[in-house]
């Protein structure tokens, strides 16, 4: 038989969903204390790989997977998690799966309470039996100790800040003895750096134990840092299964992209000039109400045909001030675009004065999940601009043109390489990515005066990041379109933006061109506005 | 295993719950001849069902489309139906003129009870389906007395013997009885009747519900009811849309009763419209539309069906249990069609 050594063996797995293949011929071994590292873009097949080792029901409900999983040995098919779990396999997802109003405690030995007997068993059968809490007090605690964090056995859940929950949700994974393959979904992404260290002390203790694990995070250096082996996916395939002695952080992220990172985006802007231009858009005192991004009093001009940064920590309110423009919170103050004044609280007039905008909530505000790629591109410019209509009666029944939708909607596709299987396709079908993609070909359709982009690369991969900022920057370098990108990335702003200003409190800070010292733009954040002008 | 992963594509798209009960009609028709029902008589009477329903049942598809959920307050719309076709009756219009006539008074009226009801809706986002429930109960309600009330002349429509008020049935024998129905249509052998008045009259307007679903308008309805957020913030004034595919509905209600009347023969005051609103929504959501989705196709295929059902129940399993047992068994088919269909809608919901 196979090598006892190894607990986990995935041979020849494939799946699609609706006929997009998203997995294809993967092959791949873990062994007992082993730590692999699985890296790849979003939409590479992640989050499919590790829902099939879970027995997620969306993958039943989606036709299966092809391919074996081996555990131990024996060929395992899993109906439900339950399964997952009994063979020996614990996850921790990227969105908690907590009870908010139970304990820690209750949380980490959720149905594998320890119970005590009492008469009533034997009449109503173990569902009856008593719930002895001091013992299950202090298996947590010991479940919590082994992480090497501190958190109250019996605080709520729904009381915890972020890093405590996935510590708690950590905690149940371990507390399971047989547990034998530990899979980790982006475990880090909430913590801060310390926290993240601390358990990655912890699971390199775990593996010690002889439990294999499979990590998976979008910060190289973790694992870099932790991991024995590392496997690149990209487009569904498995790229490399390397030792991870043989990568660095530069050659991985080549292999996840397939093709060598542009430097660009790491650069800063070469030609922060533009200043003395002429002014396209004034605003002057808005205020917004937006919940948790609300904007106190803001006043700034953009001038034609530049790229302005609005960058800030979250939650201070620069996500509320293109919203508040475009009319979609309460807002009050003036805003002129070529000196003519925009009518606030009314989306539809923000639109025919020429602004679009791309939402940062894209599945909430940005796109009709359940409709066609070409009908999501061409809305806004249908409804606003009246294209892509034709008239009948003289103009009283006006019809969608649904031909030149279509020809349309192909040739973005093919121009912004949304990865699709037609423009008929639902847009909820499609990976973050190309959701985005198709948010940015429905404002480009418009052809605004400004274009407002809100967090355009928030929860997407590298190669679609890098291709949504390209596009922005191409169509204001060739259309000379005036482009406001708001982003909690100051590195991605720097690269793409003539000027940038820092939003803190509710009030811009201050506005600086791109290639002013980044630590300049640090202090901003942090609102040491004062400072600042005291070292000057 | 592939040609099954194809079949099991193809039944995906049709719906499991569609099949059954296509399969049942065709068993139901295929075993019609042992019990001596008359298969001819039996399609002959779908059809007429269909193009006596099929309207009502499309007075859904607006404002599932918009986002207001299943149209429970349809009576609304039936209301407006009866005033226009007693408003005509008492005026003594006959044939085509009659029938027109009430159809043209019903739709202003249908109108402002539809854009009242749309304001109702607009102030109660999120319960749309419970508010329309009631909204149909107390309409009901408050018709039973008006239609004792309001000053009707016609001697043909009144109670026998007070002389005011109107009659629970009214015969539509001396007006315009079965106009549609025998508008061009023709027989085949002694049993077949084939209704193409009203099946051409459902087509028309389901083509016109289908060329409107294309207009600019009809989409931005659509994505006001896809998804609010983003029509709101690509300049759709979401209430007003959903306000027009309310009004929508509510005409369509009474367009779609004065249709069914015709073929019915009579008109019925009073109760008559409270439960009306139950077997257009079970239609539509077994013709596969969800709470936030339906199309014409929907209508079509989901009128076919329950018609079918609901005449070939009572005739065939009546012939075979040899008691008369139509009603109860009525009854049972189509209240359980519609809890088979509101379990449904849940389902949907879900995922």
């Amino acid at each position: 038989m196979s090598d006892s050594n190894i607990v986990l063996q995935v041979c020849g797995l494939c799946k699609d969903f609706y006929g997009n293949t998203v997995l294809e011929d993967i092959n791949f071994e873990l062994k007992r204390g082993e730590i692999i590292g699985l890296v790849g873009e979003n939409g590479a097949g992640k989050s499919t790989l590790m829902n099939i080792l879970f027995g997620m029901p969306i993958i039943r409900n989606t036709g299966g997977y092809g391919g074996k999983i081996i555990i131990e040995g024996e060929e395992v098919h899993f109906f439900n998690p339950v399964d997952a779990i009994n063979n020996g396999i614990g996850m921790v997802h990227q969105e908690f799966f907590l009870i908010p109003n139970f304990t820690a405690t209750e949380n980490i030995l959720l149905n594998r309470e320890i119970t005590r007997y009492n008469p009533l068993v034997e009449v109503f059968g173990d569902r009856f039996q008593l719930l002895d809490r001091p013992a299950m007090r202090r298996r947590a605690e010991e479940a919590i100790r082994a992480l090497g964090v501190d958190i109250n056995p019996d605080t709520l859940v729904s009381e915890m800040p972020v890093s405590y929950k996935q510590f708690t949700e950590i905690a149940r994974e371990i507390d399971r003895t047989q547990m034998k393959i530990l899979i980790l979904d982006e475990p880090t992404a909430v913590l801060t750096e310390s926290e993240a260290e601390t358990l990655l002390e912890t699971l390199k203790r775990l593996s010690a134990k002889g439990i294999g694990i499979i990590f998976i995070s979008h910060r190289l250096q973790e694992i870099l840092d932790i991991c024995n082996r590392i496997i690149v996916l990209r487009d569904g395939r498995l790229i490399k299964d390397i030792p991870t002695s043989e990568a660095d952080v530069r050659s991985i992220a080549s292999w996840m992209v397939g093709r060598e990172v542009e430097e660009s985006s790491k650069d800063v802007r070469k030609k922060p000039k533009l200043t003395e231009g002429e002014v396209i858009l004034s605003v002057r005192n808005l205020q917004v109400d937006m919940p948790g991004e609300k904007v106190k009093n803001v006043s700034f001009d953009v001038f034609k045909g530049e790229i302005f940064g609005i960058g800030g920590l979250a939650g201070q309110g620069k996500l509320g001030i293109p919203n508040g423009i475009m009319g979609l919170f309460p807002s009050r103050g003036t805003v002129l675009l070529n000196d003519k004044q925009i009518k606030l609280n009314d989306p539809l007039s923000s639109l025919q004065s020429g602004l679009s905008f791309i939402s940062e909530d894209r599945r909430g505000v940005g796109l009709l999940l359940d409709e066609s790629i070409a009908l999501n591109i061409v809305f806004t410019a249908m409804q606003v601009q009246k294209q892509f209509v034709k008239k009948f009666l003289g103009g009283f029944i006006k019809w969608r043109d649904e031909e030149e939708i279509y020809r349309y909607a192909r040739d973005y596709i093919k121009r912004l390489d949304i990865r699709c299987i037609g423009p008929d396709q639902k847009v909820i079908e499609l990976s973050g990515g190309n959701q985005q993609k198709v948010c940015v070909a429905r404002v480009l359709t418009t052809s605004p005066n400004i274009l407002f982009a809100s967090e355009p690369t928030r929860g997407i991969d590298i190669g679609a990041k890098q291709l949504v900022l390209n596009v922005l920057k191409e169509f204001n370098e060739n259309c000379g379109t005036t482009i406001i990108v708001t982003s909690s990335e100051l590195l991605e702003l720097r690269s793409i933006c003539h000027r940038v200003a820092i939003v803190n409190e509710g009030e811009i800070a201050d506005i600086l061109p791109a290639n002013a010292p980044l630590e300049d733009f640090g202090l901003l954040m942090l609102g040491n506005v004062g400072n600042r002008g005291g070292s000057n | 295993m592939c040609s099954f992963g194809q079949i099991g594509k193809v039944i995906e798209r049709f719906g499991w719950p569609r099949l059954i009960i296509a399969f049942f009609l065709v068993a139901l028709f295929a075993s019609a001849p042992l019990v001596n029902v008359r298969i001819d008589t039996s399609l002959s009477d779908v059809l007429v069902r269909v193009g006596m329903n099929g309207i009502l049942v499309l007075a859904m598809v607006p404002m599932i489309q918009s986002g207001c959920g299943l149209n429970f307050g349809l009576p609304l719309g039936i209301i407006a139906g009866l005033v226009g076709a007693v408003t005509s009756m008492n005026f003594s219009l006959q044939g085509f003129v009659g029938f027109f006539a009430a159809i043209l008074i019903a739709i202003p009226i249908a109108a402002i009870l539809g854009y009242f009801y749309g304001w109702l809706l607009n102030l109660t986002k999120g319960d749309e389906m419970m508010i329309a429930t009631y909204v149909g109960f107390s309409s009901v309600a408050f018709m039973c007395m008006m239609w004792l009330l309001l000053p009707y002349h016609n001697p043909l429509m009144l109670w026998g013997f007070g002389g005011s008020g109107l009659r629970t049935t009214i015969s539509l024998q001396a007006f315009w009885l079965q106009i549609l129905d025998k508008f061009l249509s023709f027989h085949i052998g002694n049993y077949f009747f084939f209704p193409t008045g009203s099946l051409v009259f459902f087509a028309v307007v389901c083509f016109v519900m289908w060329a409107f679903f294309r207009t600019t308008t009809g989409t931005a309805m659509m994505a006001a009811g896809s998804n609010p957020q983003f029509a709101r913030a690509n300049g759709v004034d979401v209430d007003r849309m959903r306000m027009l595919s309310v009004v929508m509905s509510t005409i369509l209600g009474a367009i779609g009763m004065i249709v069914y009347e015709q073929s019915y023969g009579f008109i019925q005051l009073y109760m008559g419209p409270f439960y009306m609103a139950f077997p257009a929504v079970a239609a539509v959501l077994l013709g596969g539309a969800s709470v936030n989705k339906a199309t014409i196709t929907n209508v079509v295929l989901g009128t076919l069906l329950f018609q079918g059902i609901l005449t070939m129940t009572p005739s065939v399993i009546n012939s075979l249990l040899k008691t008369d047992m139509s009603e109860v068994i009525r009854i049972v088919v189509s209240n359980g069609m519609i809890l088979y269909a509101l379990t449904r809608k849940e389902q949907v919901k879900k995922r």
